[in-house]
């Protein structure tokens, strides 16, 4: 089976900085996996270049089967990245955010009102100014114009930080929708113990690099990965 | 594995290239002083008319017209293989170039200035297309150097010094044409090369100022080619340095490569 | 094929055409300080000139046009700093939207916006500087052109500068440079409409179509590469 991600010898350079520094990953279509380690391990610089907003300095990659070198923008239109920045546009409402982004991914008008109805933004929600959420709705509304495009790759960066406990078991709900309907997913949380329930893979990231481990039964049937000890860029 | 092979920007080349320039530049001077005439012609009037001593200046304007527009030309092409192979070489010999371009545009224009005051009695005139043109153009370069020096990706630094490049390069068609159409008239000298209307010694001593402002402009792009590489070699090793952290920060010993 | 994808461009750029349009009405940072800037210059200029009725008159030509670029300045600036503001440019990047329709979107945008602004300042120079407009569609003509142009070149110098820290230097030594024969044409075409010099106004309208036809066909075709961001 083609791999969601399959990353080898990944380098991404932020300016003269190593976010990456020879990252080796494979995830397997369906998987949830579990990006942890500490602030500054590159955690969200490898999550944007899988969702092909970073390119590769060296190495290899593909996602959804495409390459990270030469086919970023189909990777694109495939994948869902949700950031730190929700991506509204503050003097639009709710319901025209979302609107705007699934006509933009070419999905129609029973997509928005169910996305809209999962994410409890019904109602006077719908018709507030995304600038004037509070930033539990504005997460949500976020997530509601991304649930529109029916992504393959959900790609998750602290989705949990900062929100309220509705919010929280909205994104867990989703998380685990998203498995179920066959989308890969991979996060970044530092919310362990909420994760755990979905019984997800863990990595941790260090330094730009990857250790895949085992804490998981889902163990990736990939190739084992482990050997990327002398890797470096050309 | 880069290294700094040499952290100079000089090797024999130049340095031959760079006593050319000198000696040239020493007998430029000599000639342009003491065996050109100066610039008259008698009107059917019986009036002196001309450019007297100020045709001097002609020797270091005219090259420096074409050394600018020769850089900047030279960035258009460079920019233009670098759309096509898309290597760090062309994306640095665009910007060697556009630097001296900026260089001589300037030095063309304050000569063009100097030489205008006594002969077309101002300093500065709106309706001439090339003097118009050309300060657009210095302009244009200006802006594409500024934008060089933010830090940011090379690829992306790269692919948004083309487009300026490319636009000057469309640009400087669109000023030249509007601005004839302006004022549709010109105070610039028409082919006075063509016409023999020159001299026969002022002619030589033009022709050796272009040949001294071609070995100039190849002694200063190299060096400032050999600049740039040498840049991104320390880029390159920042980069390595950095690299060597990031993996020590992920507990990996690196023993097999070493670091100068 | 291709006209499937045509279609899906002119859709796509109509999108976010509506989008940006859309903002500008709800955020009125266009009618609260654009305008009001815009107008703030025309009645320096007027200072400038020592309220002499007739320098205004003869000069009104080129004022309009200059107060028009450096408020296309503002215009452009603010439609990128909106999709800057909280990653709405990474979504867009995200969304699959051929970057020839978001280039054509938001210079039309752009575009829209600078022609209300100069039938304002129109009125402000019929009203200010006491000019009589003597070729109506020729003034027309020239203002929808000269719009397009500047919309065009802005737009695509726009995303060259957006996401640099200085952006908000950078794009008016950039770009004033560039769209200068766009005030030299659409400076004496209007000269020709207001009856103030004797020029070949609409051989001037053939210049400004003509540069917002290359700048339109360049940015188009260039957009795509400056999005692919690192």
């Amino acid at each position: 089976m083609e791999p969601a991600v399959r990353l080898r010898a990944a380098v991404t350079l932020l300016g003269r900085f190593p976010a990456l520094a020879g990252v080796d990953l494979d995830i397997t279509p369906g998987e949830i996996v579990l990006l942890k380690g500490p602030n500054g391990a590159g955690k969200t610089t490898l999550l944007r270049l899988c969702a092909g907003l970073c390119s590769l300095a060296s190495g290899k990659g593909w996602v959804l089967g495409h390459d990270l070198n030469d086919e970023r923008r189909m990777v694109r239109r495939r994948v869902a990245l949700l950031g730190h920045r929700t991506g509204l546009y503050d003097d639009l409402t709710v319901a025209e955010n979302v609107a705007f982004w699934a006509r933009a991914a070419g999905a129609g008008g029973t997509d928005v009102d169910e996305a809209i109805e999962r994410l409890s933004l019904t109602g006077r929600l719908a018709d507030t100014r995304a600038g004037r959420l509070s930033a539990g709705q504005r997460r949500r509304a976020s997530i509601a114009s991304l649930l529109v495009r029916r992504p393959e790759l959900w790609l998750l960066d602290e989705p949990h930080a900062g929100l309220d406990q509705q919010s929280r078991d909205t994104v867990d709900a989703l998380v685990r929708s998203a498995a179920a309907a066959g989308a890969t997913v991979v996060l970044a949380t530092h919310e362990l113990e909420r994760i755990q329930v979905l019984e997800p893979r863990v990595v941790s990231v260090v330094g730009g690099m990857v250790r895949q481990g085992s804490d998981s039964a889902n163990a990736p049937n990939g190739e084992d990965a482990s050997t990327e000890s002398d890797r470096r860029v050309p | 594995m880069s290294t700094v092979v040499a952290a100079t920007t000089s090797s024999k080349a130049t340095r031959v290239l760079g006593w050319l320039t000198l000696a040239g530049f020493a007998l430029l001077v000599a000639l342009a002083f003491a065996w050109v005439p100066e610039d008259t012609r008698i009107t059917e009037q019986g009036d002196v008319v001309g450019q007297f001593d100020a045709v001097r200046l002609m020797f270091v304007h005219v090259p420096s017209a074409i050394l600018a527009y020769t850089g900047f030309g030279l960035t258009f092409l460079a920019s233009l293989a670098y759309l096509r192979w898309r290597t760090d070489w062309w994306d640095m010999m665009a910007h060697a170039s556009a630097e001296i371009g900026v260089v001589f545009g300037v030095l063309t224009l304050v000569t063009g200035s100097i030489w205008g005051r006594p002969t077309w009695q101002t300093w500065w005139e709106w309706g001439d297309v090339r003097q118009v043109t050309t300060l657009v153009m210095v302009l244009v370069f200006v802006g594409y150097l500024a934008m060089r020096r933010i830090p940011a990706d090379t690829a992306v630094r790269a692919r948004r010094s083309v487009v300026i490049a490319l636009v000057g390069a469309v640009n400087i068609v669109i000023v030249n044409r509007s601005v004839d159409w302006w004022e549709n008239r010109t105070l610039h000298q028409q082919s006075t090369l063509t016409a023999r209307k020159i001299r026969d010694e002022t002619l030589f001593t033009l022709s050796f100022s272009f040949a001294v402002g071609m070995v100039l402009f190849a002694w200063l792009l190299l060096h400032r080619f050999r600049l740039a590489y040498l840049e991104s070699q320390i880029e390159q090793l920042e980069v390595d340095e950095a690299m060597e952290e990031r993996r020590a920060e992920a507990g990996l010993s690196d023993d097999s490569k070493e670091q100068p | 094929m291709l006209p499937l994808r045509v279609t899906a461009v002119f859709r796509d750029a109509w999108l976010i055409a509506g989008k940006d349009l859309k903002i500008e009405m709800r955020a009125r940072v266009g009618i609260n300080q654009i305008v009001p800037f815009a107008v703030t210059v025309l009645v320096l200029f007027a200072f400038a000139l020592d309220t002499d009725q007739e320098a205004l008159r003869t000069y009104a030509p080129g004022l309009f046009w200059v107060t028009v670029l450096l408020a296309s300045l503002l215009a452009i600036g603010r439609s990128f700093a909106v999709d800057l503001a909280d990653g709405a440019s990474d979504r867009l990047l995200l969304s699959g939207i051929d970057p020839i329709a978001v280039f054509g979107g938001k210079a039309a945008a752009i575009a829209i916006q600078l022609v209300v602004l100069e039938v304002l300042l129109a009125a402000g120079v019929v009203l200010l500087f006491d000019v009589t407009v003597h070729r109506y569609g020729l003034l027309v003509c020239a203002g929808l052109a000269a719009a397009a142009g500047v919309a065009a070149a802005g737009t695509l110098y726009g995303a060259l500068v957006s996401g640099l820290g200085v952006r908000e230097t950078l794009l008016p030594m950039l770009l004033l440079p560039v769209v200068a024969p766009v005030l030299v044409g659409a400076t004496r075409a209007f000269q020709d409409a207001f009856g103030v010099a004797g020029a070949e106004g609409w051989a001037w309208l053939g210049l400004l179509a003509g540069f917002a036809a290359i700048y339109g066909v360049f940015g188009a075709l260039s957009y795509g590469a400056l999005l692919e961001e690192a």
